[in-house]
């Protein structure tokens, strides 16, 4: 090694973008095969496990970037956090606190889901909540397809912000769903 | 000791040594321990050849202490000093403890944790877990001819933070280095999973003496991924015992019994139980000290009759893994039964027909979890060879949360997330000039306070004086490998930085650790020394290796000045470790990490660079 050495720089990976990290491309539609492989493949360098034998130091690290990946493929694996960190990149915030306009149709559509939520409930008839649950699945994908169109094809990112706002309020039922099955069964 | 022979920086690093680890599974009724010899994961048997480790203690007032069969035979005689099922008591107050009045045990109610009055003084569950783990430490060492360099010891996957550290801080006070923190269901997993080589969704039940756990992995491709866990700390084969003890007093007729005679019924319910694995029923015959007598005959029938209630409570948290994972029963490819608890044929019967499967019972209930536990640690000891490069993927069981206004808990880390994993949460003051804050952290799926368990609780102190809301407060929660939390908090707006690390309120102290390690060696003060001196050597000897071993592999990340700083501060440790001073040492190991932390930061991004490229790399 002599006096004029130059080390190029890597690129820093782990303040990149999900995306970056996973390598794959920016976009809604994803390959989920190619991102749970890409994950494994990280978490097999990255891993604690594999570093529990070395310096403290590297330990460190690998907690940090294993930390990183696990964050990372959490929000690309879900439609619903894909699209928000989409629209996040691109500097949109959806607003979930704040923003609670929603189309007349859908807040019409919303309380009748609640009602039928709280008749199951009610009832505590668990094949309501199931029916609930494949009407909910249903609207949900309806809403995927509609982000395919409007985050990669239309970019039109109000547009889907407004989408993620009712998958968002479709997730709560879910997990209002869910809690009404255990309560069921306890 | 070759481990402590030091290479000078560029030469060759010492060949690959096998090191000692261990799997230790620390169970309510019996323990063990396993190794891998030889790629062979096998149980180490005591001297008479016996594999399990009965999990009771007992402190006779002659300040002996017994540990396994022997402590177990004296239960009926001893029972006050005779300590069993201590896992019952890890990480939990007197409040949380069930059947305490059928218990011939002597409690005190301490801060943080339950405490059992012995002839030897007031012990904490942690110190009568420590008794165990040294009996099958010793156990190891004898076996394996050295000094252990760590091991696996494996909890219940539906264990909150305190029963974790709990058992941590036995595992240190046993003189155990700890490589991880296992669930148990993952252990049974990696049994079985690399016997069978099998890919698919699975279910692993797992009911042991006090603890039941209900785990949804998914097997790709030497990847064990961990999608649900579930279950109940505080419900396992015991608690069959118990409902045989209450029926054999009830139709006896007699009142309650004394100490010694309330033992004595419960060894005779455990015997009954066991039996009926094999048999369709079981006579028990005992005369108590009283004069009076127990002569009744158990159906297996009856049995399961008295203790369907029991089974079935298995059965919301199987269903809540599955909902959680998004999956139904026959989603499921293959059920495995694990702990001693699923030898009985009722509970085999319950499972196989939730899952419309026959479950999988081919690997010892008994062993599965510390076989586990063994082929792991081989590969986090470092002893890696080819053909073993799985990954473990586990969740945490229950989701952490902070204290909000009105006795309210947000949740902050959800149940399920996969660990390591961090994630913050922002709040602000709410009155004028408020300069300091209080946060209590909290585990568990409620959204009151009062129905979750606190896991610490601190301050924030130094919030410099601002209008009310203006502040940013930003608390962090890390949850590491082992599913330890640890939390800290800072106020982001001004650039003063108020920081603190949460020490969990129910974990020991660091220094009841240290009166505790004191308290266990003859020559306190020297050992700790000599032990002290020996960790940091390991420490050191670990980061001189790795660099002298990284500078090979990645010399080309440093230019020439960064490299000589490197060289330099290796020199000085291989200098340092020579030396008997601790404080040098630390200080010296200190140094090094920070003048090769830049170092060891590019080289981890150049090899999640490969592995993103698809590159195979060798380990670091």
């Amino acid at each position: 090694m002599s006096d004029t050495s130059q080390v190029l720089p890597e690129a820093d990976l782990f303040s990149r973008d999900h995306f970056a990290l996973f390598g794959l491309p920016r976009r809604f539609v994803i390959d989920e095969r190619a991102l749970e492989g890409r994950y494994h493949e990280l978490q097999s360098a990255a891993h604690p496990d594999r570093h529990a034998h070395r310096p403290e130091q590297e330990r460190r690290l690998s907690m940090q970037w294993a930390t990183r990946i696990n964050e990372g493929y959490r929000l690309l694996r879900s439609p619903l956090t894909r699209a928000r960190y989409l629209l996040e990149l691109e500097g949109v915030d959806v607003g979930a606190e704040n923003n609670t306009a929603m189309p007349a149709d859908f807040l019409m559509q919303q309380m009748a889901w609640r009602e039928a939520l709280d008749d199951a409930r009610n009832a505590g008839d668990p094949e309501a909540l199931d029916a609930l649950s494949a009407t909910l699945r249903a609207a949900r994908s309806g809403a995927e397809s509609q982000l395919v169109r409007e985050l990669d094809e239309e970019h039109n990112l109000s547009a889907a912000a407004a989408t993620v706002r009712r998958m968002m309020f479709i997730a709560r039922l879910g997990e209002d769903i869910a809690a009404a099955h255990e309560k069921l069964e306890n | 000791m070759a481990l402590l022979q030091i290479a000078e920086p560029g030469e060759s690093t010492a060949p690959h040594q096998h090191r000692l680890a261990v799997g230790i599974d620390l169970g309510t009724t019996n323990s063990l321990v396993a190794t891998v010899r030889n790629s062979v994961p096998v149980v180490l048997n005591d001297e008479q050849g016996r594999a399990l480790l009965p999990s009771v203690v007992r402190y006779g007032a002659d300040g002996g202490v017994v540990v396994g069969h022997a402590a177990q035979s004296a239960q009926a005689q001893d029972p006050r000093n005779t300590i069993a099922s201590v896992k019952r008591f890890m990480g939990r107050s007197l409040s949380d403890v069930a059947h305490v009045e059928s218990m011939p045990y002597v409690f005190e109610d301490a801060p943080g944790m339950v405490r059992l009055r012995t002839a030897q003084g007031a012990k904490s569950p942690v110190e009568v877990s420590a008794d165990i783990l040294r009996a099958l430490r010793s156990r190891a060492e004898d076996s394996l001819g050295g000094p252990l360099t760590g091991a696996v010891i494996t909890v219940p996957a539906y264990f909150d933070d305190a029963q974790r550290q709990a058992t941590k801080d036995a595992a240190r006070l046993a003189g155990l280095e700890v490589l991880r923190l296992l669930n148990e269901p993952t252990a049974a997993a990696i049994a079985y999973g690399l016997d069978n080589a099998s890919e698919g969704l699975y279910a692993v039940y797992d009911l042991g003496g006090g603890t039941f756990d209900i785990s949804i992995l998914k097997l790709s491709r030497g990847v064990f991924e961990v999608l649900a866990t579930s279950g109940d700390a505080a419900l396992g084969g015991d608690d069959f015992d118990h409902r045989v003890y209450c029926w054999l007093i009830e139709a006896s007729r007699i009142g309650p019994p004394g100490l010694e005679d309330m033992r004595l019924v419960h060894m005779e319910a455990r015997r009954a139980k066991e039996v009926l694995s094999a048999q369709d029923s079981v006579h028990v015959g005992v005369k108590l000290s009283t004069g009076d007598e127990i002569d009744l005959t158990l159906t297996r029938a009856d049995f399961a009759a008295m203790t369907q209630k029991l089974v079935d409570k298995t059965l919301a948290p199987t269903r809540k893994a599955l909902r959680d994972a998004g999956l139904s029963p026959q989603d499921v490819k293959g059920v495995v039964m694990v702990g001693g608890a699923t030898r009985m044929p009722h509970v085999q019967r319950a499972v196989g027909e939730f899952f419309g499967q026959v479950p999988l019972t081919n690997l010892d209930p008994d062993k599965v979890v510390a076989i586990g536990a063994a082929i792991q640690a081989n590969v986090l000891a470092g002893n890696r060879s080819a053909g073993e490069d799985w990954l473990l993927l586990d969740v945490i069981p229950l989701s952490l949360g902070l204290e909000t206004m009105g006795g309210l808990v947000e949740k902050v880390i959800p149940r399920n997330s996969t660990i390591p994993t961090a994630r913050a949460q922002e709040f602000t003051t709410f009155k004028d000039g408020q300069t300091a804050m209080a946060i209590h952290v909290l585990q568990g799926e409620r959204e009151r306070v009062s129905d979750c368990r606190s896991l610490a609780r601190f301050e924030l102190r130094g919030i410099p004086p601002m209008a009310a809301g203006a502040a940013r407060i930003r608390v962090s929660f890390q949850v590491d490998a082992d599913g330890l939390l640890s939390v800290s908090a800072r106020e982001m707006t001004t650039g003063v930085e108020a920081r603190i690390e949460v020490k969990p309120s129910y974990g020991l102290a660091d220094d009841e650790v240290a009166r505790m390690l004191k308290d266990g060696f003859e020559h306190a003060q020297e050992d700790m020394k000599a032990r002290a001196l020996a960790e940091q050597r390991v420490e050191a000897q670990r980061l001189h290796d790795a660099t002298v071993a990284a500078l090979l592999a990645d010399g080309d990340l440093l230019d020439t000045s960064e490299r000589a700083v490197v060289d330099a501060s290796l020199a000085a440790l291989a200098t340092a470790v020579k030396g008997e001073d601790v404080a040098a040492l630390k200080q010296a190991i200190n140094d090094a990490g920070r003048a090769t932390d830049e170092f060891a930061a590019r080289r981890m991004n150049r090899s999640i660079q490969r592995a993103l490229a698809g590159r195979s790399v060798e380990s670091l």
